[in-house]
């Protein structure tokens, strides 16, 4: 008995050491990270110190007020892009789980095989009819490319019909039948505020996913003013002709995520339940 | 499936609400696949400023990339996610038996599942640039072990084969690691108590009950996050894109095929990067078949279902 | 090896929608223009924009613009827009020269320039020596004759260096472009570590040290019993080496590419340097941070090989020592790196504006001079650079007083251009790219032949043969 007890307790202590110490592999590139963008680039140049610099404010401007990576800007566009998608997307995507959730129809069987089938297909491979096609519509350099196809997003749907199997009665739907309420009323007035669980986590998904997302944006967007974040990074990885300041990347690197992460410290609650809930990685 | 009952029929609203998702997914991602399925067989592609093609050349792209070193990159691609796949679901299993074990008593589970998420969350772009920079050979990392004399010399990361894919290796770890703990830990808490109360009666200790109760317990699980996680590396693509510029150095040993599909892409060799897409798709399609059997008839043993009502009950 | 069929498609039907005002041509497709040899002239009844667009990948063309153009009223704080004081604004467009993304976003606004609203045209654009060939083609017709501004290039650019003219000249050797700038590199050395290893810091006995490879060889020697490494990176000395080729890279018309004699004697000379630890082998190439932090002052690195925007716009910002620490001295051998060429773009809507900017920072030796004076740039006027080279006006703070137009004026007289082509960028970042991993032992030569030979197909598809030296 008693050892059975040392033993638990060795385990626990055992699980806690490796706890801190993932997390602090978590957390550690992110204290390098704000800690050199506190300092100016005369300093990082002597080598790496654990202390704060002063230089932060100096590097925020310096950054604020780049033409040529035009950072808030970035910001800016990539939080319209993101918000459009994660609108389009949820709203979409529970109306389509909630047709073939809530009708019978012929083709209901097909469309579901099909939406189950190229659930996890990569959008990569057809990347280059996707460029091609959105320049033969002149959508090229503009954000619609990034935002529209949001709309058909088979993962979200399938959270979505999942989430509706266990918490959505049919029942209801006949009562608003009953009530007279139209299909589509329905839907918006009855539906939508049982789903909003789903469509909260599903939006906070669909946001990050998009705002975090490089190739396809890469490919679609051209001029300066409509680049979104990840673009900025990349341009700056390739732009060895303009590091002369290593804290001003530095200070990019941590405007460009650290939007991200006060938000999913504010929602880490229903992030983290969220993953789970559909069983869907993105 | 469900019970109706008749009278009225419904079914053109079902059609109606349907329709955007069929139609966008036509538009954008059907069509696109049938013109990149077409111009493989094309020789096609802009040189400065001319364009060249498209002159039909059969399945001469085809060949010419099984010759080319696809396969090569196709490989590398697969060490590259094995890398960081492995630890990733090892350090899983382990943290989500932890967090689900209650005699542990792990202090602050949420502030740990809070953090070890966190790096999913960071782009991937962002987090190469920071590796970059970071372990530079004069970068903080090697500034850090010299100061601690733990290295004379500063050590070249990403010069090495062996440091280039262990750093994308590491990154791909610490992004999903915590994703998977929270997946596998969904799962775990489905499993019945009864069958842990039964097995604490017979005397099975910890190390046993995982590997004869939790796990074949979650197996559909762990298949799932298993072709998922493959999915995902076949796409494998921002940070290495980033960490070498786009080069795969060293040698190319860390190209992946997406990476090859850009290249093909950003010099604007249509015909090749069709028929390299095309591979790429024939192998995802696959990969989703999987996919599909597996969640259409919707998890065949019911700890998926399980699991989530589990879940709802407890909030 | 394969059959091809070219479709060579020009794609951009050039300027038609733009000079369908022009003389009475209406409606009928103006054929003169888009030959390339057009009547001269053909931009002097334009109207002017109001908004000129011009392309570059740096913010240092804006710089000399604003201290010599005396049109410009200011420029917004984030540097994308100048306004002139007659209130046409110009829109600077940055992309970064790295890995050809300049030029893909630059053709693609080329190519669409015929449909292109007239304020989003690209009116001017600039290109350096690496690709400026590519831009002057008289086929691709993308930059417009200099005559057809109304620029006499025999005599209103008649100071210039003369390479640099060729340089900008398509094969015709009709000008279509024009530098303010010309690139000659000297070797620039830090003072402290000479005086340590050789007792002097005197650039003519440095000089001496350094006069060829075999010279240079025993002195990187003697740096490295000290603890020193001659140059930073193995790239260091490409330029060297890539300037004296023979033949272009890529011949017209053809499709193989021919690496030349002296390629192969960088990438021989390069491993030895790199094995002998002449170079720090952890800084891989140029422009990245290992290589800005050889230029530090912990740095254990003796010397660059740098033009002077080089020593001005690299070196100097990199330095964290005290003025005075650096001088330059004659390199081993002569060298042009880089040039910034500016072009009106063919469809411009700004064809006067342009011809005034190209005159004012080209063209004009006042203007030059000031820009030499206050820049330490080597700029494109033969005369003012020889008065230069003996005023002690131009001596250099950071230099530690030294004027190193003594030094530059001579190497740019003896300036000879490579023969160009329109794949030397790609050319010249591969193949340092592909054979830095033999440097670091990572692969054999063969295999970094064949990487360079994978890579460079991958970048231009209508490459199929390439050739190397025996």
């Amino acid at each position: 008995m008693r050892k059975a007890k040392f033993e638990s307790r060795f385990r626990s202590i055992l699980a806690h050491f490796v706890l801190c110490l993932l997390s602090v592999m978590c957390l550690f590139f992110f204290y390098i990270l704000i800690i050199n963008a506190t300092r100016s680039h005369a300093e990082l140049q002597k080598g790496f110190s654990a202390l704060p610099g002063t230089s932060f404010i100096k590097n925020l401007l310096n950054v604020a007020n780049d033409g040529s990576f035009p950072m808030v800007r970035g910001i800016v566009n990539s939080l319209i892009i993101s918000g459009c998608s994660a609108a389009l997307c949820t709203y979409f995507s529970a109306l389509t789980a909630y047709g073939l959730y809530a009708y019978d129809f012929k083709a209901k069987k097909v469309a579901f095989t099909f939406i189950m089938a190229i659930l996890v297909m990569p959008t990569q491979v057809t990347a280059m009819g996707f460029l091609r096609l959105i320049t033969n519509m002149g959508l090229y350099d503009t954000w619609l490319p990034l935002i529209i196809p949001s709309i058909a997003s088979p993962a979200v749907f399938y959270f979505m019909y999942s989430y509706m199997q266990s918490s959505l009665p049919l029942s209801l739907v006949e009562a608003a039948r009953i009530d007279g309420s139209g299909e589509f009323k329905t839907f918006n007035r009855i539906v939508l505020p049982i789903m909003k669980p789903a469509i909260a986590v599903q939006a906070i998904f669909t946001f990050v996913g998009s705002w975090n997302n490089y190739f396809v944006p890469a490919l679609v967007i051209q001029s300066k003013e409509k680049m979104t974040v990840p673009i900025l990074i990349a341009a700056l990885r390739g732009a060895d002709y303009m590091n002369f300041d290593m804290g001003k990347i530095y200070m990019m690197i941590t405007v460009a995520i650290v939007p991200i992460i006060i938000i999913y410290l504010l929602l880490s609650k229903y992030i983290i339940a969220g993953v789970t809930l559909g069983g869907v990685k993105e | 499936m469900k019970k109706k009952t008749k009278g009225i029929s419904y079914a053109k609203w079902g059609y109606m609400f349907i329709l955007p998702f069929f139609l966008i997914y036509f538009i954008f991602s059907l069509l696109p696949l049938l013109d990149t399925v077409r111009y493989s067989f094309y020789e096609y592609y802009r040189s400065g400023i001319k364009v060249i093609g498209p002159n039909f050349v059969g399945l001469q792209n085809y060949s010419s990339l099984l010759k080319s070193d696809m396969i090569k990159y196709g490989a590398n691609t697969l060490i590259l996610w094995l890398i960081g796949f492995i630890p990733q679901i090892v350090i899983a299993l382990l943290l989500a038996n932890w967090f689900t074990d209650v005699r542990l008593k792990i202090h602050k589970q949420q502030f740990f599942k809070v953090v070890i998420y966190l790096p999913n969350l960071i782009m991937a772009s962002a987090f190469a640039l920071l590796f970059f920079t970071l372990f530079s050979t004069g970068g903080p990392v090697n500034s850090i072990l010299m100061s601690l004399g733990m290295i004379k010399k500063p050590i070249d990361f990403l010069g090495s084969v062996f440091g280039t894919r262990s750093l994308i290796g590491f990154m791909n770890f610490l992004m999903w690691f915590g994703n998977t703990t929270i997946m596998l830990m969904s799962a775990i808490m489905g499993i019945s108590p009864d069958i842990f109360e039964a097995a604490e009666i017979d005397g099975c200790n910890s190390i046993k009950r995982f590997f004869y109760i939790t796990l074949p317990m979650i197996r559909p699980i762990l298949a799932y996050t298993l072709i998922t996680s493959i999915i995902g590396g076949l796409q494998m693509f921002d940070v290495p894109q980033i960490l070498t510029n786009g080069k795969g150095t060293p040698d190319r040993t860390s190209m992946t095929l997406i990476m090859f599909l850009n290249n093909h892409l950003k010099s604007k060799n249509y015909g090749m990067a069709g028929a390299l897409s095309v591979y790429l798709f024939i192998v995802s399609a696959i990969l989703c078949f999987f996919v599909y059997k597996m969640t259409n008839d919707n998890d065949p043993d019911g700890s998926k279902a399980a699991a989530k009502r589990e879940r709802k009950g407890r909030r | 090896m394969r059959k091809k069929l070219f479709s060579l498609a020009l794609v951009v039907a050039m300027g038609t929608t733009m000079l369908a005002g022009c003389g009475g041509s209406d409606g009928a497709k103006d054929s003169s223009n888009a030959s390339g040899t057009s009547g001269s002239n053909a931009y002097e009844n334009v109207e002017e924009g109001k908004v000129i667009n011009i392309y570059s990948w740096n913010d240092e063309f804006r710089t000399r613009l604003e201290a010599v153009y005396p049109e410009v009223e200011s420029t917004s704080k984030d540097g994308t827009v100048t306004k002139l004081k007659d209130g046409t604004e110009i829109h600077w467009i940055i992309n970064p020269n790295q890995d050809g993304v300049y030029q893909d976003k630059l053709d693609q606004a080329l190519m669409n320039q015929a449909d292109a609203a007239t304020d989003d045209k690209v009116d001017i654009f600039l290109s350096e020596t690496d690709y400026v060939f590519k831009y002057t083609d008289k086929d691709a017709d993308m930059a417009v004759p200099l005559k057809d501004l109304g620029i006499d290039p025999d005599k209103d650019l008649a100071d210039q260096y003369d390479f640099t003219k060729t340089t900008a000249s398509d094969a015709d050797g009709v000008q279509r472009g024009s530098t303010w700038q010309c690139c000659p590199g000297l070797l620039v050395y830090r003072r402290d570590i000479a005086k340590k290893v050789f007792g002097t810091d005197d650039p003519t006995k440095i000089a001496d040290k350094v006069k060829d490879w075999d010279t240079i060889k025993n002195t990187a020697s003697e740096l490295k019993a000290k603890g020193y490494y001659t140059f930073s990176s193995y790239a260091d000395t490409f330029r060297l080496y890539g300037n004296s080729i023979s033949q272009s890279w890529v011949k017209p018309g053809e499709t193989k590419i021919n690496v030349d004699q002296k390629i192969a004697d960088w990438v021989k000379d390069s491993k030895e340097w790199v094995d002998a630890g002449y170079v720090d082998s952890n800084i891989k190439g140029q422009f990245n941070d290992d290589w800005n932090k050889a230029m530090g002052s912990k740095s254990k690195v003796f010397a660059f090989l740098l033009p002077a925007w080089g020593i001005d716009f690299v070196l100097k910002p990199n330095w964290d020592g005290e003025e005075g620490a650096w001088a330059v001295t004659t390199p081993p051998q002569e060298y042009n790196w880089g040039g910034s060429y500016i072009h009106a773009a063919t469809g411009t809507d700004n064809p006067k504006h342009a011809k005034e900017i190209i005159l004012a920072l080209t063209g004009n030796k006042d203007n030059l001079m000031k820009i030499s004076k206050d820049y330490s740039d080597f700029t494109n006027t033969k005369s003012g650079m020889q008065e230069a080279a003996k005023n002690k006006k131009f001596a250099s703070k950071f230099l530690g007083g030294q004027n190193p137009f003594e030094y530059f004026a001579p190497v740019a007289e003896n300036i000879k251009i490579a023969p160009l082509s329109a794949y030397d960028q790609g050319c010249v970042e591969l193949i340092q790219s592909s054979f830095s991993d033999y440097f670091q032992n990572n692969v054999t030569e063969d295999k970094a032949k064949k990487n360079f030979e994978t890579s460079i197909k991958e970048r231009y598809p209508d490459i199929t043969e390439i050739a190397w030296p025996n």
